[in-house]
């Protein structure tokens, strides 16, 4: 059996960003570390696909994870980044635990759909809470680590570090989550269901844990955006959004931990190249390339790694 | 055709904005004010025209072997870049044309006013509903149809043409979006993002009432439209997701819709 190289790319990519990050200009630290945020997400939307479920409503658990921080920060007075994404995170997998037991049951484009009317909901509760700002949101401070205050200068790069840490500690346990039994028996789900209950195992409980899992990712990606665009609204559940996080999945494929980071940054391109060149047709881009992308390649960025790797 | 079909949205939209710019167009011209109905039906036979045949030919077509969830992914890729062609055909600026509206005046109920126009339109829908499930149910044309989505591959061994059969299916759906987007045009202002709210309703609809069926749209349309009014009138706090909240709950009942079809094990 192969070796496992998993834990030493994701220790090596870790110790390139940190040794690299403070020569990178402002604004692509900022958009390294709305990457993290939306390959979180994405990570989460992995082990969904893995199992032949598309989640159009994955924005749920970012906007819940997003608010979580904000509240922190607003009613507790807690800046803390770490703290944030936990509360994120924490959250958003309580959610899902409970609306688990109802999508768990569903499967294709009803799970993808239910799922979409669920964050449609939060996004309409949170329109009409004054509460929490309506549609305009509210800001949120700038972010603290550890109890360390980073200046001005150092601000985005202390946040894009702590990212970093959280992301690539996270692909880690879903690696190795992917090596269990429980991480195994996605693509059994996808192929045929009824002949994993057979095996004894059930799938609804596997669908669940994933769920849960997700969620939680999306979260904790949720209140790390939060804190670094330092600005937080409703749109952030708004349909358009999962849209955006189903892209980073398809684009990055099941097969790779890393791909989520990697096509997360590549979309994060994509969009501000597009955005830059003509800011009234970014969709038209994004739309074609997505198309591109189903019909060029349909599993992903993690496809070309597992293909090139194969090259004697 | 077992597709969740995104782009659905976007022809509602083009239907609308091609409605709303062609009318606006006849009655600047001074032409008969009363002949604009027929000049929103055409708008809307001409834009399907334009842009259905050659969605489904180019793309759609090579797609049907795929997953249900992989085609709603590239209608919803469609779907994005026709949003931003109708930004560039039309630009931004919402479009106005209140005449075919105003112009049949209203008529009054029990003391309250009731525009004529929004009565003909539920005839329309009537109509087209009826005339829909006739031509599914009692045609030879509707039944090799229903045999074509069922399977096409015994269809194409039994001699049917499953490509035209494809094609003729989408552009009519297709064109009946775009003139149900059209005839609307007149009782709203055209803007960007029609689509979107248009396309997230109808999918509330439809899987309210059950994936694939007539009758299950028909009282999922209804549903809909009775919750959405009721809270608009009692508390208008939740409208913008009650719909949301409905159709979670029949799923939550009836996991595949009020008028599901039944769907064979897969073994």
């Amino acid at each position: 059996m192969r070796q496992d190289r998993t834990p030493l790319v994701l220790g090596a990519t870790l110790a390139a960003l940190l040794a690299a990050g403070p020569l990178l200009p402002q604004w692509a630290l900022f958009i390294l570390t709305l990457a993290f945020a939306r390959g979180l997400v994405a990570l989460g939307l992995m082990l969904l696909l893995r199992a032949g479920l598309v989640s159009f409503g994955q924005a749920l658990y970012y906007c819940l994870g997003a608010y979580a921080a904000g509240a922190l920060g607003r009613f507790y007075g807690v800046s803390d980044i770490f703290v944030e994404m936990l509360a994120g995170g924490a959250v958003a997998a309580l959610c899902a635990l409970v609306l688990g037991f109802l999508l768990a049951r569903y499967r294709g484009i009803f799970f993808g759909l239910l799922s979409l009317a669920l964050s449609m909901i939060l996004y309409g509760l949170i329109v009409k809470n004054e509460a929490l700002g309506s549609t305009d949101g509210f800001n949120i401070a700038a972010a603290s680590l550890l109890g360390w205050q980073p200046g001005e200068a150092s601000l985005r790069y202390a946040v894009m570090a702590a990212a970093a840490v959280v992301s690539l500690a996270a692909a880690w346990l879903v690696h190795r989550y992917l090596g269990t039994p429980l991480g195994r028996l996605a693509p059994a789900i996808k192929d045929n269901e009824i002949r994993v209950e057979y095996m004894g195992a059930s799938a609804r409980y596997a669908v669940h844990v994933k769920y849960v899992i997700a969620a939680a990712l999306a979260g904790v990606g949720g209140a790390l955006a939060a804190t670094t665009i330092g600005h937080i609204d409703p749109d952030m559940a708004y349909w358009t959004t999962s849209g955006e996080f189903i892209f980073v999945a398809i684009l990055a494929g099941t097969r790779n931990v890393i791909a989520p980071f990697a096509a997360a940054a590549i979309y994060g391109a994509i969009y501000s190249t597009a955005y830059d060149l003509s800011p009234n047709t970014w969709q038209l881009s994004l739309g074609a390339a997505l198309l591109a992308l189903i019909v060029f390649l349909p599993e992903g960025l993690s496809s070309l790694l597992v293909r090139y790797a194969r090259r004697p | 055709m077992k597709i969740v079909n995104v782009t659905h949205g976007s022809f509602y939209a083009l239907g609308a904005y091609a409605g709303a710019s062609l009318t606006g167009a006849w009655i600047a011209r001074g032409l008969p004010p009363m002949a604009s109905y027929a000049v929103l039906a055409v708008a809307a036979v001409l834009i399907t025209l334009v842009f259905a045949p050659a969605i489904e030919r180019l793309i759609l077509r090579f797609m049907y072997a795929k997953d249900e969830v992989v085609i709603l992914l590239i209608t919803y890729a469609l779907f994005l870049v026709l949003e931003d062609v109708i930004k560039l055909i039309w630009g931004v600026d919402p479009y106005f044309v209140a005449d075919p509206y105003t112009l049949l005046g209203s008529f009054s109920v029990g003391g309250m006013d009731y525009p004529t126009y929004n009565l003909i339109l539920v005839a329309l829908a009537l109509l087209f509903g009826g005339g829909l499930a006739w031509l599914l149910h009692r045609t030879r044309v509707g039944k090799i149809l229903r045999a074509v989505i069922h399977d096409p591959e015994v269809s194409r061994a039994l001699g049917v043409n499953v490509g035209r059969y494809y094609l003729v299916t989408f552009t009519f759906g297709s064109l009946l979006a775009a003139l149900a987007g059209s005839f609307t045009a007149p009782t709203v202002s055209v803007v960007p993002g029609l689509g979107v709210d248009v396309i997230v309703l109808s999918f509330a609809v439809v899987v309210i009432g059950g994936l694939g069926s007539l009758p299950g749209a028909a009282l999922g349309a209804l549903i809909v439209g009775i919750v959405r009014s009721v809270s608009v009138h009692y508390l208008p706090q939740v409208e913008l997701f009650v719909i949301y909240f409905v159709m979670a709950m029949v799923l939550a009942l009836r996991p595949r819709g009020l008028f599901s079809l039944e769907e064979p094990r897969k073994i």
